[in-house]
């Protein structure tokens, strides 16, 4: 008969681990996406602020240093899409897309939105760069205006099409890449959320959802004390 | 299945989009034909009435399948992958699939928008023409160190083996625009230098090219 112990610690290395570091909004998409499919997982922080990402255990794991990454038994998947793709495909009994064929397109092209046409302007290597070459009172407008470009194109696209949440009734891809983005953008970089309506809303509705709410970066194990 | 001459999906492009390429390129690979409708984003045809109608956001390429409208490159190939899985794209292995679709993320999400003219044109006001040209050519080639160095125990005759993939029809396109806007130094990248040689070979990816578009202008 197996022991408490080694029970426990059998099920520890059967447990998804995801790489993760609190404030990655690519981060928070995984871990929205695993709680709404009621996935546990080992949460491992990489503090990229301390250079974690540089460690060679890490970097065996992903060459390039970025997070999150997902680990499950033999396969080691980076990049939010892709980990979102294979934990579709892989655990779909909570499924995250619509069944139909045009709307998971509507949900790809909106969560693309966000990972193409608003993160990579205004992720933290891109603000050190406008801060450096423009100046430092350069930064929020810079933010604010690729911010608010993108969600000009999510309340265009979406709002003829959203229900309760961005396709429907259920929430989806879009709502995971999407909230995160609300969350993380808004206040740092003054975005007026008053001419986005319909993203106003879904953020209120996504304030309502607990896997949403634990997955947030104040949340997270290796969020700073307040 | 539909007779050559009478392609049931229609694919809104520009030549020199990018993301149009990467489409043209998918649906040669997958043997798929298709009409082709020309928007010119230089003289502002992509805010016509018509082709606002078809997307708001005005952005090419565009796919329309029937009563679908797609757009985005990337929704517009997982589209593609599913409704057309032959010459599938996609491995089946996950740990594959996984790396293919990271690939395209790399190109689509930490490459080409930090290169594309509007942010480009933006960026200029601030800081110059130079610089510009400075930001571009040093984020093309952060991605390229990226995917050099994760693809560099997987690449085969293509990215990830010996058969064309996701990542190629990503990577194809990128590598093109990286060789003749910025001139970059290819030398510095073996395995892409590799991969794009074995690319250009295909019939498919030269016929996807922009100079062979039919609103190329030479």
């Amino acid at each position: 008969m197996v022991h408490q112990h080694e029970h426990e610690q059998a099920q520890q290395q059967n447990k998804l681990k995801l790489y993760s570091y609190w404030r990655s909004s690519c981060s928070c998409r995984i871990r929205m996406a695993l709680n709404l499919k009621s996935l546990e997982y080992q949460y491992i922080p990489v503090n990229l602020l301390k250079g974690e990402q540089f460690s060679p255990e890490f970097q065996k794991l992903n060459p390039i240093g970025y997070v999150p990454v997902l680990v499950d038994g033999d396969v080691v998947i980076s990049d939010s899409f892709a980990i979102f793709m294979y934990l579709e495909e892989k655990y779909p009994q909570i499924p995250l897309f619509p069944s139909d064929i045009a709307k998971k397109a509507l949900n790809i092209q909106a969560a693309n939105i966000v990972c193409s046409s608003i993160q990579p302007l205004q992720n933290a290597t891109v603000l050190k760069y406008i801060e450096a070459k423009v100046g430092p009172d350069e930064r929020i407008p810079w933010a604010k205006f690729h911010i608010e470009k993108g969600f000009e194109a999510l309340e265009k696209l979406l709002k003829d099409r959203a229900g309760r949440y961005a396709t429907g009734d259920e929430v989806s891809m879009a709502d995971v890449f999407l909230a995160p983005q609300l969350h993380y953008g808004t206040k740092r970089f003054n975005v007026d959320m008053a001419k986005f309506p319909l993203l106003t809303r879904l953020n209120g509705a996504y304030s309502e959802l607990s896997e949403f709410r634990k997955a947030m970066p104040e949340n997270q194990p290796d969020a700073p004390l307040a | 299945m539909a007779a050559k001459d009478d392609p049931k999906l229609v694919l809104y492009s520009y030549w020199q989009s990018s993301c149009s390429w990467r489409v043209r390129l998918a649906l040669n690979l997958k043997g798929i034909s298709y009409e082709y409708k020309a928007v010119n984003l230089l003289k502002g045809e992509q805010f016509t009435p018509e082709f606002e109608k078809l997307n708001p956001l005005h952005f090419v390429p565009v796919l329309v399948d029937g009563d679908v409208v797609i757009s985005d490159s990337y929704a517009i190939l997982m589209y593609l992958e599913e409704k057309y899985p032959q010459r599938p794209l996609l491995p089946s292995n996950p740990q594959h699939k996984a790396l293919n679709l990271q690939v395209a993320s790399i190109v689509s999400s930490s490459i080409q928008p930090l290169h594309m003219l509007s942010t480009l044109k933006y960026l200029e006001e601030k800081v110059g023409p130079q610089e510009q040209l400075l930001f571009a050519e040093t984020n093309v080639e952060k991605g390229f160190h990226a995917l050099e160095k994760l693809l560099k125990d997987i690449v085969g005759k293509y990215a990830t083996g010996d058969e064309v993939h996701m990542a190629d029809v990503f990577m194809a396109p990128q590598i093109a625009m990286a060789t003749k806007r910025f001139k970059i130094d290819m030398s510095k990248f073996p395995s892409l230098s590799r991969i794009y040689e074995s690319l250009k070979a295909l019939p498919e990816f030269l016929e996807s090219s922009p100079e062979e578009q039919p609103d190329a202008v030479m």
